[in-house]
């Protein structure tokens, strides 16, 4: 089970607290309307799946709610930082 | 009879008798035997029989890897468990164990016909059968390896035991405890910080055991480990896997080394440990010799032998031939002879071998033949002697004995770090590989680290053999019958990789995971494919590192507190009616009320009925329910939900749809607007925790600009739904403050108020087509309401009624059930819910979707409604439609039913289904193929009662 920090509680908790929110950093564009199809189907379903360095979001639900972001190695499941949400990309 | 006990020795307490059964008859042994040293001792050779093609087996090992001798353990009923390790078996009074895998008894066993058809069961026997004939499969094949292979039986009673489960935390976890584990227990203590120190097996001390030398030592260790306050040491524990940041879980058995009588309290204990630095001290296993008959009874491995001749003081034979490629075999082979054990001759492949070694052979009147190797054994089930041959090739030389001790090196054992995702390196020193990096705090000390002085050997595991490879019989994975053969035959048939190799010849895919076989069939398939073993690749690791009971992971979690069940306020009173109940979601709700003798479907149709004419009373309690709340609330809404609710006035109440960004439905519910920055919001049952999830990741990561509260209110509301055309007279005796009349309290709307003295929110809504209201009052409240409008209710005779009736009163209405009548492909357009969409609204959660080509494509599902021709024939939900019943099979379906039942109101079914181009089909005939029978239906709009909605005002 993963020991994750979070970044709003400032402490480690165990994974059981946490649920998974798919890959961070992919803003949900101001005006959709102005999309094409392909740049939609990109925000939607696009993702990058890298074997490395993955920035991730996880809500801490079973804690204080809040929403942020990481860095985790995919290879090794070692989280590299955890950050609030609306910081920049680590 | 070959074993015997030792006149003196071992650690088993001589004054201490135990009975036990095996195959139903007495025997007996000591206290501190295990069940296959105190067989072994009475001369029982013959343990198992193998799994593919039953050939008689013995013991191989002392310890978990031991792969043939597995028993079955009855503890009575519901307490049977099979595939136990013999020699992991402790013994106690009264244990009754059997052996497994034969038919019908263990020595005349019929189904060994496999051993002489053996040629008919190559590697990839699985695999090549299946490429047969389907019907040959299902009606000869299958039933025929059902009976032959199988390792026990699975129990088919609830096991009674109960099974405990416990966090720790410690600063160093030590697994296995041997010398190397104890050492850094006691080195991690005296730092002062919390150790936790765990072993599999009877008592720790490890290899320590097998050495008397060691227990003066052992015994002081022990107890200065005991005596320690930080120190915690668990043995009979197996720490089953190793998982992410130094999480190790281990399993204690804690009853089953007791007779009945003692036991007492759960049976194993799972613990969960955190640990700040994890040492692996989980020593090597010696690997056995690839030889011609390496599997008749007798044939063990030299470890084996020394640890029953030094811990349990029992001699495996009465004269045994050692057969080495390593110094190890000649060690205990020389430790076997100083403890009364008779080696008649020690055999190595090697010419040379250290003159210390030799020396102490001849003066202990060992026969050593060097540069020999064994090419065969004689004997069924059990040894008579060894045929040798120098380099294995020269001529054969007769040898008598009654056991062979097999010494081909030490593996490692890496389990643990392999979970961890340590890597490793081949160390030709051991012929095996060891542990090389980690990123976890974690390190190896001892044998599994590489670190123990054997002596010298040679790696390879194959012996040299007159016969060529294909047709040898040498045995690679003792439990699932791979012979070194197969692994030729597997590289010949084209397999590369040891991954392949490993699952077509099942090589190390059995309950021991090859803890004997791994190494061997590397090195065997090395050789056929001329490459080096690093080239080859190794297998993979996985938890549990030992088989391990379902009881003790489950723990606490079963029945009852398998997972939560969340009850209404109202849910007592529903169970004194005597109500039946369904589950949805972690809800349990009464799906109908049974009268005398009623049936579900007289029941249901009594319920309707009364809705219809009168009036019905239903717990709405488990509908999710939000508060949102904030400034911004209105336009928050206003982005999550397709309809505009800016324009929404206080008081009034709106159906809302809730998309995700694919643009398909997910949620539904009708939410009321309590104040300007106030909304109550209700989700579907079982999508409340689903779509505050997503309110919220919309209003923190995406528009963290708007001032909005979300507070989940599910608990905090019971709500009684009173629905029918009396149902204003139901509570308008009960009501303050509120003008119920049908001016001042219209449809769709909601108002604050009292109701039998508390608090209400009263919502004139209706799910069901009729006159209808929903009673919102403080949870604590709502049984007292319910029985005030119960009684009330009886006045003008009220039903209670449950989730059927309701789903069938919103079908006859053509109202979706979210995840019934629609499944994460449907768009508002889809099920006929255009209307509401907010066609103005600049944005909104999915709107983009909805303008996708395949979203605005022709011929999509559509929500319709179906009629069957024969009004009495109620269509299966999730039945498929096809468009012309004569076509042939497999047919093209063009949709499914997704809600079906038989109206009471109606005489008749309805059914609503999502059908292509279903719009476009209004009166064309449809075809429901059924086992039996094709059932024909008429495409009509989902709305079958009240279309113009006049009972909505009673
Ligand atoms: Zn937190």
């Amino acid at each position: 089970m993963l020991l994750i920090h979070c970044p709003y509680c400032e402490e480690a908790r165990p994974e059981v607290e946490f649920v998974y929110g798919g890959e961070a950093h992919i803003a949900r564009p101001l005006d959709p309307s102005t999309y094409s199809d392909e740049q939609w189907e990109e925000f939607l379903y696009i993702r990058s799946n890298p074997r490395g360095r993955h920035h991730e979001r996880w809500r801490h639900t079973h804690g204080c709610g809040r929403f942020f972001n990481a860095v985790r190695d995919t290879v090794t499941d070692v989280f590299e930082t955890t950050y609030k949400a609306g910081e920049a990309r680590k | 009879m070959s074993g015997f006990r030792l006149a003196d020795g071992g650690r088993i307490d001589r004054r201490t008798k135990r009975n036990f059964t095996f195959d139903g008859k007495a025997r007996w042994g000591y206290a501190g035997d295990s069940l296959a040293s105190a067989l072994l001792a009475q001369g029982q050779m013959l343990f198992g029989r193998s799994f593919k093609y039953h050939r008689p087996r013995g013991i191989l090992g002392a310890g978990v890897e031991e792969p043939n001798a597995l028993v079955t353990v009855d503890r009575g009923p519901g307490r049977v468990t099979p595939n136990l390790r013999a020699p992991s078996v402790a013994l106690h009074d009264g244990l009754k164990a059997t052996s497994q895998n034969r038919f019908p008894t263990l020595k005349t066993d019929l189904i060994a016909v496999n051993n002489v058809l053996s040629a008919f069961f190559p590697a990839g026997f699985y695999n090549k059968t299946f490429m047969w004939p389907r019907a040959a499969w299902e009606k000869v094949y299958e039933p025929i390896i059902r009976r032959l292979a199988g390792l026990g039986d699975s129990p088919t009673t609830r096991d009674p035991d109960h099974y405990d489960a416990t966090y720790a935390h410690c600063e160093t976890l030590v697994v296995g405890a041997g010398p190397a584990g104890i050492a850094a227990a006691l080195e991690a203590a005296a730092n002062g910080g919390r150790v936790i120190l765990i072993d599999e097996q009877e008592e720790i001390g490890g290899g320590a055991l097998s050495d008397p030398a060691q227990w003066a030592w052992l015994a002081e260790a022990s107890a200065k480990l005991a005596a320690m306050d930080n120190v915690t040491v668990l043995p009979r524990t197996t720490a089953i896997g190793h998982y992410h940041q130094n999480f190790v879980v281990a399993a204690e058995r804690l009853t089953d080394h007791l007779s009945l009588a003692e036991a007492e309290g759960a049976r194993e204990k799972l613990w969960r440990i955190r640990a700040g630095e994890v040492v692996l001290a989980m020593g090597a296993i010696e690997r056995p010799l690839v030889f011609e008959g390496n599997d008749v009874p007798g044939v063990m491995l030299a470890s084996a032998a020394k640890t029953f001749a030094l811990r349990y003081g029992v001699a495996v034979g009465r004269k045994l031939v050692v057969m080495a490629v390593h110094d190890s075999g000649w060690r205990d082979a020389l430790a076997l002879h100083k403890a009364g054990v008779n080696i008649a001759a020690i055999v190595d492949l090697r010419r040379d071998v250290a003159s210390e070694l030799t020396e102490a052979a001849r003066n202990a009147r060992i026969a050593c033949y060097q540069g020999y190797a064994v090419t065969s054994v004689s004997g069924g089930q059990a040894v008579k002697g060894v045929t040798i041959a120098l380099a294995g090739i020269g001529k054969g030389q007769q040898l008598d004995c009654d056991a062979v001790l097999m010494a081909g090196g030490w593996t490692p054992t890496v389990h643990l770090w392999s979970h961890a995702k340590g890597t490793l390196r081949w160390e030709e020193r051991w012929g095996a590989y060891v542990p090389d990096k980690t990123h976890e705090n974690l390190r190896c000390v001892g044998a599994c680290a590489g670190d123990w002085d054997f002596g010298k050997g040679l790696s390879g595991g194959l012996l040299p053999a007159p016969k060529p490879l294909h047709e040898s019989k040498a045995f690679v994975d003792f439990q699932n019958d791979v012979k070194a053969r197969d692994i030729g035959l597997a590289v010949q048939e084209g397999f590369r990789s040891i991954e392949h190799i490993k699952r077509y010849t099942t090589n190390g895919m059995a309950t021991d995971q090859g803890k004997t076989s791994n190494l061997n069939g590397l090195q065997i398939a090395s050789g056929v494919l001329h490459r080096p073993v690093t080239e080859i690749g190794l297998t993979t690791f996985r938890p549990p590192y030992t088989p391990q009971s379902f009881g003790a992971i489950l723990g606490h979690h079963k029945e009852a507190l398998f997972q939560p069940l969340r009850k209404t306020v109202i849910d007592d009173w529903a169970a004194a009616q005597g109500a039946v109940y369904e589950n949805v979601a972690q809800w349990r709700r009464a799906r109908y009320f049974p009268q005398g003798s009623e049936d579900m479907d007289a029941a249901v149709a009594r319920e309707c009925r009364t809705v219809r004419s009168a009036v019905g009373v239903f717990d709405a309690s488990t509908l999710g329910k939000i508060e949102v709340v904030g400034p911004d609330a209105a336009e928050f809404l206003n982005r999550m939900y397709t309809n505009p609710w800016k324009s929404l006035e206080p008081g009034r109440c709106r159906y809302g749809l809730l998309l995700g960004e694919h643009g398909f439905i997910i949620d539904d519910g009708v939410s009321a607007r309590l104040a300007p920055d106030r909304f109550h919001l209700t989700t579907t049952t079982g999508g409340a925790a689903r779509v505050l999830n997503l309110m919220e990741d919309y209003l923190q990561t995406e528009w963290s600009d708007l001032d909005v509260w979300l507070t989940s209110t599910t608990e905090q509301w019971a709500v009684i739904a009173v629905q029918g055309p009396k149902a204003r007279r139901v509570i308008e005796p009960l009501v303050e403050g509120i003008d119920l009349s049908p001016e001042a309290f219209p449809h769709m709307s909601v108002r604050e108020g009292m109701i039998c003295g508390v608090d209400t929110r009263l919502f004139r809504v209706s799910f069901t087509g009729e006159l209808g209201f929903e009673v919102n009052v403080p949870a604590q409240h709502g049984r007292m309401v319910w029985e005030a409008i119960w009684a009330e209710g009886q006045k003008h005779g009220a039903a209670a009624y449950g989730t059927e009736t309701m789903h069938v009163l919103r079908a006859e209405k053509g109202f979706i059930i979210v995840g019934q009548d629609t499944d994460g492909t449907v768009t508002p357009d889809d099920a006929g819910l255009g209307w509401a969409v907010g066609k103005k609204k600049p944005d909104f959660v999915g709107k983009r979707s909805l303008s996708r080509p395949d979203i605005v494509a022709p011929g999509r599902k559509q929500l319709v409604g179906l009629l069957t021709d024969d009004p009495q024939a109620v269509l299966e939900e999730g039945a498929q439609i096809v468009a012309d019943p004569n076509q042939p099979v497999p047919m093209t379906m063009i949709g499914h039913v997704t809600s079906s039942y038989h109206s009471a109101t109606l005489g008749r079914s309805i059914a609503m289904a999502l059908v292509a181009g279903g719009r476009d089909r209004m009166g064309e005939t449809l075809h429901i193929p059924m086992p039996d029978k094709t059932i024909s239906a008429k495409v009509v709009a989902p709305m079958f009662y009240d279309a113009e909605g006049s009972r909505l005002n009673g």
